[in-house]
């Protein structure tokens, strides 16, 4: 079973968002994505200060078996990268809600990560799958 | 639900993540497929291969029968045991499948030779055969009642041999590319073949004695390795895989498997011989070599390849080596490619060295620029 913090928001995507309380969110991918992913090997991030719409192309995570694109989970502009993961791309593997973060966000409009996936919602998702 | 080898079980309690390959529940790794590569190529790790077919050809025609069907020729099977590796073709010289040859045994009124071919080409295979041993007195045999398990790696021949002490010296004798019985286990068939580019043997054996042989392993440390350390592990040995790399529309000569054509004695008529022979003489068949790509990115399969004021190819396995710590592929380009060359990696033109396979071969790099 995957791990699936009931604190967290998540796409149809299966990326993570946490709202910090102070305008910007932290992005990330699922536990549950990192395991069918499998080993990443690289993970290509944005550029810091690009303007993102939800649902835009916002990095790729690439697995020895597949690469895969990031999309934005809603509105903002990006303030910082996990430059870690340029040479340590396994922490979205081993931590994938802590350590192996992807970007942080301004962002636009909170309540558009309020409308995003629940927990169980995201569970419910897997399940259906 | 998929075909299950005896030990499924095993690999849902190691935590494998399992996923359908050509019709089997087949473990792809369990935890970090990296880990598992990298154990082999240091170490030691063990793989169900089960789902491989496994086929006796027996009889007084089964050499006569092998000679016609193989582009590879068993009579360079020079005692009982050796192995060799193969194309089966079809008339165009298209390849049905690759497989491993062993002779088991040959006299003048009965000969018998294993074959072990793919999973996913296993029914088109036992059809084929069928279709053209009409003329020859053999038995075709399918041995679905044995498994089989690849203990490979560095430290491999160690531990399998104090699992066996009875065959220990034995197997330690054993020539690379061949097999034999295994002392003492009826049933068994221990050969030092493998699919890493590391020592190490496929240990062929009743399904029913599968489960505590793995079992045994596992309790002298010899880790479970998944299909997809399996593939990085012969992609990195430069070795080809069936329905990636070629298939019936593909020649082994442009499968960088000219080396297993068997041209000589001439007048053996092997299947797909006259076609290969005409691609042979008409020349400017496309080269199969290895690509290397030292910056970011993971080249894959299907990916265009770009040669300069030569043409294009395409890639037909792409991945991250582990060993290497950078992406290799195998592809097929055309004729004239020299050292470089360009792949249409998403969308973005890269630069990638043309090298001659293999990339690694026991633990090292072997590849040159």
């Amino acid at each position: 079973m995957s791990d699936i913090p009931g604190n967290l928001r998540y796409a149809k995507t299966h990326e993570w968002i946490r709202l910090e309380g102070d305008g910007t969110a932290t992005v990330g991918i699922t536990d549950h994505a990192q395991d069918a992913m499998g080993d990443l090997v690289y993970v290509q991030l944005p550029e810091v200060g690009e303007q993102k719409t939800a649902g835009d192309e916002t990095g790729v995570v690439e697995s020895v078996k597949a690469a895969s694109d990031i999309y934005a989970p809603v509105d903002g502009e990006v303030i910082e990268v996990n430059t870690a993961l340029e040479d340590t791309p396994e922490l979205v593997n081993e931590d994938p809600y802590d350590r192996g973060w992807l970007f942080k966000l301004r962002v636009n409009d909170e309540k558009q990560v309020e409308a995003l996936l629940t927990a169980d919602q995201y569970q419910a998702q897997l399940d259906n799958a | 639900m998929g075909h299950r080898t005896p030990l499924y079980e095993q690999h849902l309690e190691a935590g494998a993540r399992m996923v359908d390959f050509g019709g089997w529940d087949m473990p792809i790794n369990y935890g970090s497929q990296i880990a598992e590569h990298n154990l082999v190529r240091t170490a030691c790790g063990m793989f169900d291969v089960s789902h491989m077919t496994v086929v006796d050809v027996a009889g007084k025609d089964a050499r006569a029968f092998l000679r016609r069907l193989l582009a590879n020729d068993v009579d360079r099977l020079g005692f009982d045991g050796k192995a060799l590796y193969s194309a089966m073709c079809n008339a165009d010289g298209g390849v049905i499948d690759d497989l491993i040859a062993y002779r088991v045994s040959v006299a003048a009124d009965h000969q018998a030779y294993r074959l072990v071919v793919n999973c996913g080409t296993r029914e088109k295979d036992l059809a084929w055969l069928a279709a053209q041993c009409a003329p020859y007195a053999v038995d075709i045999r399918e041995r679905a009642d044995l498994a089989m398990v690849a203990v490979q790696g560095p430290q491999a021949i160690d531990k399998v041999c104090a699992l066996l002490p009875q065959a220990a010296a034995q197997i330690r004798a054993l020539e690379y590319f061949s097999g034999m019985d295994v002392p003492d286990r009826a049933g068994w068939y221990v050969a030092r073949t493998g699919y890493t580019g590391e020592d190490g043997v496929e240990m062929i054996l009743p399904n029913d004695a599968v489960v505590d042989f793995w079992k045994a392993l596992l309790a002298a440390g010899v880790a479970p390795a998944g299909l997809g350390a399996r593939d990085t592990l012969r992609l990195e040995a430069g070795m080809n895989l069936y329905g990636n790399d070629m298939d019936e529309s593909v020649s082994p000569l442009a499968a960088g498997m000219g080396w297993t054509i068997a041209w000589e004695p001439k007048d053996r008529d092997f299947i797909g011989r006259a076609a290969l022979e005409a691609q042979r003489a008409a020349g400017n068949l496309p080269k199969f070599f290895g690509l290397v790509l030292t910056d970011k990115g993971v080249l894959r399969g299907h990916q265009k390849v770009i040669v300069d004021g030569v043409g294009e190819g395409e890639i037909t396995s792409g991945t991250f080596s582990p060993t290497l710590g950078y992406s290799i592929a195998l592809a097929r380009v055309p004729a004239g490619t020299g050292a470089t060359a360009k792949v249409d990696m998403r969308g973005k033109l890269v630069d990638v060295k043309v090298v001659k396979p293999p990339f690694v071969r026991h633990g090292k790099q072997v590849y040159k620029v």
